[in-house]
């Protein structure tokens, strides 16, 4: 186990894409990082960079306290799960686990001993003798995470590990993953497009975009403090609503609605305004409220996302499913939940006396999460 | 699936009918005495003369120096086959590995280098072949017999295809799991190869048995000759004043059969496996 610094570090690939620019990440010692972004956004070239497949062009990467920039991958001390979960397909199950221990010459019944407990954990005990074509995705899942496990690595790397599976067994899964690294206590490093997967594991995460940062944070302070119009768009599903407004005077222009706010706005002029789906509710009389045109219904069971516009912008809400319906609704506006972003640049523009509603969720250390709660 | 019906049958056995039916005539005839052959042809009865027929051609000396036997050429015919097919999965396996998973300078360069060299087939270089050969007095030799065939891409190119169709995340699963290049070739490449090694085999195996240009070229020493050549040679050398004898040619050519499809049967399941599935 170890900490992990990622300190401003680039990759230029040979014809000159930077696929990663300048990206600085202090990964605590048991600290689950997540890397969410969009496909082609430069996560998994940053973790190969971890793992030392990938040269480093700028920056420094140092596991524990050694700096590994010229570090051969095995001399890492890490530990890696690929999407496609690159078993050997020619040994055992048993061999692919112990391949890696024999390589480095640990006694015969050490990695005995070690293969068995990872194993018993993993629950794939029954099908050490198979080969990997005679296993389901998950069983050959579970092979790949055991092969990081007996290791006992100071960190795990996972490149979208669960893009493989279908959607049933990623849900169980990603529990597991996450209780095998409470459990370890290994300082992990995960990447994924899928921002719920990014949202359930992280201890913190970190969203990528363009080979560039946007945000790091624990996952309710990205959820509720989105740091620019991607991460917002990118973070909650459905997608936050970013509508175009006008500050003006104490009061924000959406189109042809004038909203009283009730505290200083932070900026006067254009800005984009953000508007989470679950944040709305049909407006009771006398409210001020937006008049929201019905489009379609996406019946979700638990709620109903009702998608439709506000004179020219569109709009989602969701909504308990016994609320009725009409053509036309009145959707209150929730002053303090309301996001503001610059019109320019798509930065949040921070609220003067915005509560901070991330800080009671979390605690604030990830570590201190009782283990017991988790497993 | 389709189901075969009677008709497929017939054209099925019509394929076998002509694929076999020479074989069985030579072995038919091969039983029968040479006079016998010279007076009625061919024939597709049993002549019962087998065993003497199969035991002279395979052990009675003969040649210029009265020391050649039938099993001696099959040796050498072995040497020959075996020599080659192993020698050319050694070195295509290890010249498509450097090629594949090496980035070195001129990389490309070698690359084309190689691709040419299936345009120049032994028969097409033969004589400055025999030349170099000759030269480095390797004439009469199983290494002069060998190496020369051995120079030619057309391995590497299967071997090549192969490693490409493998995931790069086995190369580095295993980089991570401390298996330098050797190890990696030795412990992954390789078995993952094995049905692909064994289809190469075998059509390297058949093609090595079957060369006579360059056998007749390089051996003057009777010790080496091969059995595809020694075919030649012997009726040659045994034609007696009176009738040629027939039955022992026939023999010696459904001996000089028997290897490579022993090895086609053996191999054949394998065969199929790498040239239609890949194992991964
Ligand atoms: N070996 C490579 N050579 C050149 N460009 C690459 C290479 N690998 C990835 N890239 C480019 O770098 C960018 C980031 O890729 P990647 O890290 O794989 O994205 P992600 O994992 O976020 O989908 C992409 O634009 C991709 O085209
Ligand atoms: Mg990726």
């Amino acid at each position: 186990m170890a900490a992990i610094d990622i300190a401003g570090v680039s990759k230029i690939y040979t014809g000159g894409v930077e696929a990663v620019k300048s990206v600085s990440i202090d990964i605590a010692d048991g600290e689950f990082i997540v890397l969410v972004g969009p496909s082609g956004c430069g996560k998994s070239t940053l973790l190969r960079m971890v793992a030392g497949l990938e040269t480093i062009s700028k920056g420094n990467v140092t596991i524990g306290t050694r700096l590994v920039n010229d570090v051969d991958p095995a001399e890492r001390d890490i530990a890696m799960v690929f999407q496609n979960y690159a078993l050997y397909p020619h040994m055992t199950v048993y061999e692919n686990l112990a391949y890696g221990l024999r390589n480095r010459g640990t006694p015969k019944a050490e990695i005995d001993a070690r293969v068995a407990e990872a194993a018993r954990m993993l629950e794939i005990e029954p099908y050490l003798d198979r080969k990997p074509r005679a296993l389901s995705g998950g069983q050959r899942q579970r092979v790949a995470m055991g092969r990081a496990i007996v290791r006992k690595p100071a960190a795990f790397l996972f490149d979208e590990p669960l893009s493989n599976l279908d959607a049933k067994l990623r849900v169980s899964m990603r529990g597991e993953i996450k209780r095998l690294q409470k459990r370890l206590g290994t300082t992990s490093l995960y990447v994924t497009h899928d921002q719920l997967e990014a949202m359930t594991l992280a201890d913190r995460l970190v969203v990528l975009n363009g080979g560039r940062i946007e945000q790091i944070g624990r996952p309710l302070e990205v959820y509720h403090a989105p740091a620019s119009t991607f991460v917002a768009s990118f973070i909650g599903s459905p997608a936050m609503n970013l509508l175009k407004g006008v500050l003006e005077g104490g009061r924000l222009h959406l189109g042809t609605h004038a909203i009283d706010l009730d505290y200083p706005a932070p900026t006067r002029g254009p800005v984009t305004v953000g508007l989470r789906a679950e944040d709305l509710r049909p407006a009771s009389a006398g409210e001020q409220a937006l008049l929201f045109r019905v489009d379609y219904v996406e019946e979700l069971g638990a709620q109903r996302l009702v998608h439709g516009a506000v004179e020219d912008q569109p709009l989602t809400v969701a909504l308990p499913p016994e609320t009725p319906l009409a053509s036309e609704l009145a959707i209150a506006i929730p002053m303090d939940r309301l996001h503001f972003f610059s019109a320019e640049n798509g930065k949040r523009l921070q609220r003067r006396g915005e509560t901070d509603r991330t800080a009671m969720a979390v605690p604030a250390r990830p570590q201190a999460v009782n283990l017991e709660s988790v497993s | 699936m389709h189901r075969t019906r009677f008709f497929d049958h017939v054209i099925l056995l019509i394929g076998v009918f002509i694929m076999v039916a020479p074989v069985v005539v030579a072995f038919m005839t091969s039983t029968h005495e040479a006079a016998d052959i010279h007076r009625n042809g061919l024939s597709l009865t049993w002549g019962g003369h087998f065993a003497e027929t199969y035991e002279t051609v395979l052990t009675r000396e003969g040649g210029f120096t009265g020391k050649v036997t039938g099993f001696n050429m099959m040796l050498n015919s072995m040497i020959l086959g075996l020599g080659f097919a192993v020698g050319k999965i050694v070195l295509s396996m290890l010249a498509a590995y450097a090629i594949v998973y090496f980035r070195f300078p001129l990389a490309s360069l070698f690359f084309w280098v190689i691709f040419t060299t299936l345009l120049l087939p032994l028969e097409v270089r033969i004589l400055p072949s025999y030349e170099v050969m000759n030269a480095l007095k390797l004439t009469n030799t199983y290494t002069g017999l060998i190496v020369p065939l051995l120079a030619s891409a057309t391995g590497t190119f299967y071997f090549r295809q192969f490693f490409k169709s493998v995931p790069d995340e086995l190369l580095e699963a295993a980089r991570i799991d401390g298996a330098g290049p050797f190890k990696f070739f030795i412990d992954v490449l390789v078995p993952l190869s094995r049905t692909m090694m064994a289809a190469i085999f075998i059509i390297m195996f058949v093609y090595g048995w079957n060369q006579y240009l360059w056998p007749t070229l390089m051996t003057t020493d009777e010790g080496f000759f091969t059995l595809v050549r020694g075919i030649k040679q012997i009726l040659l050398v045994w034609v007696g004043s009176n009738i040629p004898d027939y039955n022992e040619a026939f023999a010696l050519a459904i001996l000089a059969m028997l290897p490579p499809v022993m090895i086609v049967v053996i191999f054949q399941r394998w065969f199929i496996k790498g040239l239609t599935e890949s194992d991964k």
